[in-house]
């Protein structure tokens, strides 16, 4: 008898997706570095809070689209179910004249709603997600217009409205630190999403899904059911992110939206999560989103022609998707 | 062989020697040889993982191998990719087909190396179809160029295969088990096909399973063990019993039977159970402490059977009992809840997430068992708990936070079937238990699955390989082609009481 059984490797703390991470992480104070030198004034406080309040929205896009991606799946309607949340919670608000936290909950729980249809379509109708998703986008984008009349929705009847994203309440508790409340809000998205991620069973089910769906399935997972959650939870992060942009634009822009659901996607790449799913991170996608508006605003600061950014952010992806190539042949 | 056989026959075309090759975890060839030459049928015979696809792939430069020469036409070669052995007259047809269902026979034979005019911008499709009906002719078969492969049966699909092997001008054949998916008037065509070919001197590799054939159409068979050479057979003078005393190496296996009795207790009763067309109108019993064996040859719906009572596949009728109670199995998750487990022969694919680690792995069907408040991962309790079976199953891994992936197949087995038990789950159905595992750790295996029949879960062996079911199981239900043909008390059942089993619906249509 022999056997054959190779010593098994040591454990590998270091996975790829960490990383993938890291690597994004360095790129980010490369990025940080460069500006630092040859940008005049791109280092000052005030524009690093800036660059902090500019990426709020695509950070919690990026989480929201994290969540689905690590499930195997992909969601292209996050862009526009922002608008459509916005929208809602202007009607509430205004239209209905409702309280602040009736609107702030409407907004959540319709995009809770609006992503498990998304769930329904993928898990139940075997609708492939980038087809389901792509539907769910011009939906959202339909609906926006048509609830809204095509016209924004202004929130003069609850004016504290306006002062949810930009207001800096951390100064009534540091007196002197300016940090805009959205800023606040898109760790804290990320920091909930992490621990739901990484700690709860749901997470524990989506990385299960994402790594083989049809093992989890012989498993006993009900896969339908954890997948419909999954896209209701993107859903609610859209609003999370609808809230943001009409909060800091003091209105909901009903043609706002499209285009943004790539920015996010773009994110999740740069930030290490696999686009076939089963690997990644949220503080990746934090991160990934850092590294777009860094490029924007350093390039801007050196006045060079804002649209070269879309160039770089291209390259960019292209490059972060190698590395995780390359990543995953040595592993 | 006696040198005057060697001088009766064709020029040697390809010659494999002292062939080595491992994977991670597994020695796939050591020492494996191959010889055919022109004009000769020779059949490659062995249990599955014996080795012989994993030579086929190094022949047909699919694998690079750690040791050893091929040598073509006498000459040394090496083949670093599958367009070298194309170019040098290997040719192989696999047992899954690999066509484009939307192209045409024509287009799917000269895929990648179309015939071209003015100035190569355009494919000269006349010439093309010109060309592949020449080959057909050849073939002497009647399938139009430009019909659409889609719309052909499988066995005609498979003809436009052998037609693409054959119009890169092969020398040599590879054929992989090409019966499988053929009845009984497409086989005799495809054997008038080799006899045509073999008297144009090609020369050809036959993979299977079935001695009927072997017996039918090779002049020698070559067998292969555990990755190892052993021995060539002329196949007129050879009779079953010598081919499978030699696949199955009777040094190697304890053939020692188990065992004690199962209990009287009926753990799961199925009653004219029919799923599709695989499965058609099954009994069995099952009781507690018991391992039943499920035998038969591949395609005989053993697989379908067990998926179907798992749920993962759905049942056109029939009625199950688990424990003396009628039950309604709609989903995995419903079997699971009932204390069934399905273990598959793809552990890879469809047994683990190979992407998570041991813990998970086996926590996975408890994870809902595991939490606080029903919201959070209690991960210290689901560590210890893996650890726990990791030591009781003696999974060989560093540490529980191992990706599956890294271990070695007895281990994923072991991974695999310390999920179920932590799940409670007392009807255990294997499916092909020992596929690719080595040789020692089958036997680990073997233990594993008595000591748990000892406790009195009830086992189902589903296993191709005969030995293993004899050494196994209490009682023996043998399928054919979908229908339980069958069964044997596991004491005094024998190999060839089994195959006779297993094929009688075959021989019942000659």
């Amino acid at each position: 008898m022999t056997d054959t059984t190779q010593e098994a490797p040591t454990n590998k703390v270091i996975t790829s997706s960490f990383l993938q991470k890291a690597v994004a992480f360095v790129v980010l104070i490369i990025l940080l570095a460069f500006f630092s030198i040859f940008a005049p004034n791109f280092a000052a406080w005030s524009n690093m809070v800036n660059i902090m309040q500019a990426t709020a929205v695509n950070g919690v896009l990026g989480v929201a689209v994290t969540f689905v991606i690590i499930s195997g799946g992909i969601d292209l309607s996050v862009g526009t179910m922002m608008t459509l949340t916005a929208v809602i919670s202007g009607l509430i608000l205004t239209n209905l004249g409702m309280p602040l936290p009736v609107g702030i909950a409407g907004a959540i729980a319709f995009g809770g709603f609006m992503g498990s249809l998304s769930g329904v379509a993928v898990a139940k109708l075997k609708i492939p997600p980038f087809i389901a998703t792509l539907g769910m986008m011009q939906i959202a984008r339909g609906l926006a217009l048509v609830f809204s009349g095509a016209k924004p929705i202004y929130f003069n009847s609850t004016p504290n409205y306006g002062l949810l994203s930009p207001e800096s309440s951390i100064s009534l508790l540091i007196p002197g630190l300016e940090m805009p409340n959205s800023v606040f809000i898109m760790f804290g998205v990320a920091i909930l999403a992490s621990i739901v991620l990484n700690r709860s069973i749901l997470g524990r089910y989506i990385f299960a899904l994402g790594s083989n769906e049809e093992a989890a399935r012989l498993s006993g997972v009900v896969v339908d059911k954890w997948k419909i959650i999954t896209y209701g939870i993107s859903g609610m992060i859209c609003g999370v992110a609808g809230l943001l942009v009409s909060s800091r634009l003091n209105s909901a822009q009903p043609a706002l939206g499209l285009g943004y659901e790539l920015d996010a996607i773009a994110a999740v790449v740069i930030g290490g999560t696999s686009l076939a799913g089963g690997r990644g991170t949220v503080m990746g996608t934090i991160i990934g989103a850092f590294i777009m508006s860094v490029l924007t605003n350093g390039l801007r600061v050196m006045g060079v022609q804002e649209e070269w950014k879309i160039v770089v952010t291209g390259l960019i992806i292209i490059v972060a998707v190698y590395i995780d190539i390359v990543l995953r042949k040595q592993s | 062989m006696s040198i005057a056989a060697e001088s009766n026959k064709g020029s040697v075309l390809i010659e494999a020697q002292g062939i080595d090759k491992a994977f991670p975890g597994v020695k796939a060839l050591s020492q494996a040889q191959i010889k055919v030459h022109a004009g000769e049928v020779v059949a490659l015979m062995g249990e599955n993982g014996a080795g012989k696809s994993t030579l086929m792939k190094i022949l047909t430069g699919v694998y690079q191998p750690d040791a050893g020469t091929v040598s073509v036409g006498g000459k040394p070669v090496t083949l670093p990719d599958p367009r070298t052995a194309q170019a040098l007259g290997i040719g192989i047809i696999h047992q899954e087909l690999f066509l484009m269902n939307d192209l045409t026979a024509a287009q799917n034979i000269y895929i990648g190396r179309e015939p071209r005019k003015a100035f190569g911008m355009f494919v000269d499709e006349d010439r093309m179809n010109a060309d592949a009906a020449k080959i057909f002719a050849r073939m002497k078969v009647d399938i139009d160029p430009k019909v659409e492969v889609g719309k052909l049966t499988v066995a005609r699909q498979q003809l436009v295969e052998i037609a693409k092997a054959l119009s890169y001008n092969s020398k040599i054949l590879i054929m992989d088990e090409p019966t499988s998916a053929l009845n009984e008037a497409e086989v005799a065509h495809l054997f008038a096909i080799i006899d045509d070919l073999k008297a144009q001197g090609v020369g050809i590799v036959y993979i299977t399973h079935k001695m009927d054939e072997v017996k039918r159409i090779a002049d020698d068979i070559v067998i292969m063990r555990d990755g190892q050479y052993i021995d060539t057979l002329p196949a007129a003078t050879t009779t079953i019993g010598e081919v499978i005393s030699a696949m199955v190496g009777r040094d190697l296996i304890d053939t020692s039977r188990a065992h004690g009795q199962g209990s009287d207790e009926i753990a799961l009763k199925v009653t004219n159970l029919n799923a599709g067309r695989a499965v058609q109108n099954v009994n069995f019993t099952l009781n507690k402490g018991e391992i039943l064996g499920f035998a038969g040859l591949m395609g005989a719906g053993r697989t379908e059977v067990a998926r179907a009572i798992f749920g993962a596949d759905p049942v056109d009728s029939g009625r199950i009992e688990v424990h003396g109670k009628a039950v309604d199995i709609k989903s995995p998750r419903d079997a699971v809840q009932l204390g069934i487990a399905y273990l598959s022969e793809d552990r890879k694919h469809f047994g683990l997430v190979t992407g998570m680690s041991v813990r998970d792995n086996i926590t996975m069907p408890s994870w809902e068992r595991f939490t606080s408040n029903g919201v959070f991962m209690r991960d210290a309790d689901l560590g210890s708990i893996a650890k726990e079976y990791v030591e009781k199953l003696k999974v060989k891994t560093p540490t529980v936070d191992q990706e599956t992936r890294l271990l070695s197949g007895g281990n994923q087995q072991k991974v695999v079937i310390a999920k179920w038990l932590l799940r409670d789950c007392d009807i255990l159905i294997f499916d092909e238990p020992t596929r690719g595992i080595d040789i020692g750790a089958k036997a680990e295996i073997y233990k594993l699955l008595q000591g748990l029949a000892d406790e009195g879960k009830a086992i189902i062996v589903i296993s191709s390989e005969l030995p293993e079911v004899l050494k196994l199981s209490h009682r023996i239900v043998v399928m054919c082609e979908g229908r339980i043909t069958g069964e044997l008390e596991g004491k005094t059942a024998t190999q060839e009481a089994i195959m006779t089993l297993a094929t009688q619906r075959v021989e019942a249509a000659e």
